[in-house]
C-alpha cells in the first residue's frame, strides 16, 4: 500500500512537470496551428539560466524569475523570427525548421555549458513531511505547490480576463478575431510569453526534482508532448494537463509493477495511436 | 579512389535512395511523414536477420526485404487515410519510435546489442568491397530514379499531384484518394527498404539507434533542403547536407550547431528548397523569366 502511494505520489509528480511542458506546446498550437518542437529546447534554456542564476545569487525566486524573463523573451523572437515569415507555408516547413532550431540551442547550451549532467543543489524552504506513514519529500512538495499554482494562475488568466478571451478567440479563428478587433499579432506574441515563462518553470522543476540539468534533456520530452497534446485534443489546455496526468501516472506504475519489455518512452505514442482511432479529436478536442 | 570518400559517397546515395522514396511520399502525394527512418530500419534488419539467420544470399534477400518493408508500408499508409497534415506528423513519429523500440527491446532482433556479422553483398559470385559496393549503390540510385520519373509520369502519379493539389476536387473528378495515398506509400516506404538492405550490408553491423527519428528528420531535410516534389532535389539535398557534416568534422565542437543552424536558415529563406518554387535556383523560374522576355 505504502508503495503504491509512493508510485502515485511519484506519477502525478511526473506528470505534473510532463503538463507544464505540454501547456505552452498547445497554447502555441492553439494560436498558431504549429508544432513547436523548440519548445523542448527552451525549456533546457530554462532549466541552464535557472541553474545559473541560482549558484549566483542563491535565492530560488531569483532563478525563477530570471529564467522565465529571458525564456519568454526567447519565445518571442522564436516566433517573430522564425515562425511568424513561414505562416503561409505548408506545416512540414516551419516543423522543420522547428526541428533545426531545436537542435541548434541544444547544442549552443552543450557548447556554453558542457555535455557533463550538472546538479541542481537547490536549498528549498521547507522539509520533507510524512503522510500515513509515507514521505513525501521536499522536492515532491515543491512541483506540486509551483504546478498548482502555474495551472491556477493560468486558469485565471484564460478564464477571467480580456486577454484570455483574446487568446481563445484567436486559437478559435484567427481572421474572425482579426476582424472583430483582436490584435491577433500581439496575442500571439504573449501566448509564447506565456508558454515559454511556463517551460522556464518546467525546466528549473525538472532540475530540481531530479536533480539533473543537461543539454539533452528536451530530447525525449520533445517528441513526446507532441504525442500528448493530440490525446488531449490538439491546442486544448486542459486536454493537456488531463492527458500528462494520466501519462505520468501510467509511466510511473508501468515501470513499478509490470515487466514490460517496451521502453516507456514509447508508451505515449502507443496511447496516442489508440487513442487516435478511437477518437480523432483527442479526449477533450472539439470538433 | 580514396576509402574515406568511397565511404562517404556510399553513405550519400544510400540516403539519396530513401530521400526519393520519402519525396514519392511528402512531394508528390502530400502526405507528410516523419517515421521513414522506420522503414529504412525495417529494411535494413530485414536483408541482415535473412542473410544471418536464415542464411539467404544477397538477392533473393533483398527482393523478400524490399517486399517485406511494402506490405509494412501499406499497413502503416493506413492512418494517412483517416488523419491529416500534423497528426500525420505526429503519427509517423510515433511509428518511428515504436518500430524503435521493437527492434532495441526484443530479443529476436538482438536487443540493444543489435545484429552483427553481416555478409558482404555479392553479384555473381563476385564479392563487392569499397568501390564495386559503391556502383552498386550508384546502379541502385539510378534505377530509383528512373522508377520515380516514370511513376511521376504515370496515370498514378498524376492522380497524387491531384490529391496534393485539391482532395476533394481530385476526388470528385474519379480520382481515388485511397488508392494515390497507399500505392505512394508502398513505393516510397519501399524505396526506403532498398536503403535499408543496402545499409545493413555497407555497415555489416546495425543496431536500432541508427534509424530512430533523428534520421527521418534528417531525410524529411534532406528532401526540403533539395527541392519537394523536383526530381532533382532529392540528390541535391543529400549530397549537401551529407557533406556539410564532413566540411565541419574539424571544428568537432560547434559541428552539430552549424549544421543546425545552416538548416535552419535554409529552411527559413527558401522554404520551397534549393531547386523548388521561388529560389533564384529554380529551373522553372528561369524559364518563366525568360519566357517572360520573349513576350
Amino acid at each position: 500500500m505504502d508503495l503504491f502511494l509512493e508510485q502515485l505520489l511519484n506519477g502525478l509528480a511526473a506528470g505534473a512537470m510532463y503538463s507544464l511542458i505540454t501547456l505552452g506546446l498547445a497554447l502555441i498550437y492553439g494560436v498558431m496551428k504549429i508544432l513547436h518542437v523548440a519548445h523542448a529546447s527552451v525549456y533546457t534554456t530554462g532549466a541552464y539560466i535557472g541553474l545559473v542564476t541560482y549558484t549566483q545569487t542563491g535565492s530560488l525566486l531569483a532563478a525563477f524569475l530570471v529564467s522565465m524573463v529571458f525564456c519568454a523573451v526567447l519565445g518571442v523572437l522564436i516566433e517573430r523570427f522564425v515562425y511568424f515569415p513561414l505562416l503561409k507555408y505548408p506545416a512540414y516547413v516551419p516543423l522543420i525548421s522547428s526541428i533545426a532550431l531545436m537542435i541548434a540551442i541544444e547544442e549552443l547550451c552543450r557548447v556554453f555549458a558542457g555535455p557533463e549532467v550538472r546538479t541542481f543543489p537547490a536549498e528549498l524552504p521547507f522539509s520533507d513531511i510524512s503522510v500515513c506513514g509515507v514521505t513525501v519529500s521536499s522536492t515532491l512538495i515543491a512541483v506540486y505547490a509551483v504546478s498548482a499554482l502555474v495551472l491556477f494562475l493560468l486558469w485565471l488568466l484564460m478564464t477571467k480576463t480580456e486577454l484570455g478571451l483574446a487568446m481563445r478567440a484567436v486559437s478559435q479563428d484567427m481572421e474572425t478575431a482579426s476582424a472583430l478587433g483582436v490584435a491577433t499579432h500581439r496575442t500571439v506574441a504573449i501566448t509564447f510569453v506565456i508558454g515559454s515563462a511556463i517551460a522556464a518553470v518546467a525546466g528549473i522543476l525538472v532540475g530540481i526534482y531530479y536533480n539533473q540539468v543537461y543539454p539533452m534533456m528536451g530530447e525525449v520530452p520533445a517528441y513526446k508532448t507532441l504525442a500528448l497534446i493530440v490525446v488531449g485534443g490538439m491546442g486544448s489546455a486542459p486536454g493537456a494537463v488531463l492527458a500528462s496526468m494520466l501519462l505520468g501516472v501510467a509511466e510511473t506504475f508501468l515501470i513499478g509493477y509490470t515487466n514490460i519489455p517496451m521502453p516507456r518512452d514509447a508508451l505515449a505514442f502507443i496511447a496516442m495511436i489508440i487513442i487516435l482511432m478511437w477518437r480523432p479529436t483527442g479526449l477533450l478536442g472539439k470538433r | 579512389m580514396n576509402s574515406y570518400i568511397v565511404n562517404v559517397g556510399t553513405l550519400i546515395i544510400i540516403q539519396a535512395i530513401a530521400a526519393y522514396g520519402l519525396n514519392i511520399i511528402v512531394g508528390n502525394a502530400g502526405q507528410i511523414s516523419l517515421g521513414h527512418a522506420a522503414f529504412v530500419g525495417i529494411g535494413a534488419y530485414s536483408a541482415a536477420m535473412l542473410t544471418t539467420a536464415a542464411e539467404l544470399s544477397f538477392w533473393p534477400s533483398l527482393v523478400i526485404s524490399v517486399l517485406i518493408v511494402g506490405v509494412i508500408g501499406l499497413l502503416c499508409g493506413l492512418p494517412s487515410l483517416r488523419v491529416r497534415e500534423d497528426f500525420l506528423a505526429i503519427t509517423t513519429i510515433g511509428i518511428n519510435f515504436i518500430v524503435v523500440a521493437v527492434f532495441q527491446y526484443t530479443p529476436f532482433f538482438g536487443g540493444a546489442l543489435g545484429i552483427g556479422g553481416i555478409p558482404r553483398a555479392t553479384i555473381f559470385g563476385t564479392v563487392l568491397k569499397d568501390n564495386g559496393f559503391f556502383a552498386l549503390c550508384l546502379a541502385a540510385l539510378v534505377i530509383v530514379m528512373i522508377l520515380c520519373r516514370l511513376f511521376t509520369r504515370s496515370w498514378t502519379g498524376l492522380s497524387c499531384f491531384a490529391i496534393r493539389e485539391d482532395e476533394t476536387a481530385a476526388s470528385s473528378m474519379g480520382v481515388s484518394p485511397v488508392r494515390a495515398k497507399l500505392i505512394a506509400f508502398v513505393l516510397g516506404t519501399m524505396a526506403a527498404g532498398l536503403a535499408g538492405v543496402l545499409y545493413s550490408h555497407f555497415m555489416r553491423f546495425i543496431n536500432a539507434d541508427s534509424f530512430s527519428f533523428t534520421f527521418s528528420v534528417t531525410l524529411l531535410s534532406i528532401v526540403v533542403a533539395g527541392g519537394l516534389g523536383t526530381f532533382w532535389g532529392p540528390l541535391l539535398g543529400a549530397v549537401i547536407l551529407g557533406i556539410l557534416p564532413e566540411v565541419f568534422r574539424p571544428l568537432v565542437d560547434y559541428r552539430m550547431f552549424l549544421y543546425a543552424a545552416i538548416l535552419l536558415l535554409m529552411i527559413r529563406f527558401m522554404p520551397g528548397g534549393l531547386l523548388g518554387g521561388s529560389t533564384m535556383l529554380s529551373v522553372k523560374n528561369l524559364m518563366k523569366k525568360n519566357r517572360g522576355g520573349a513576350k
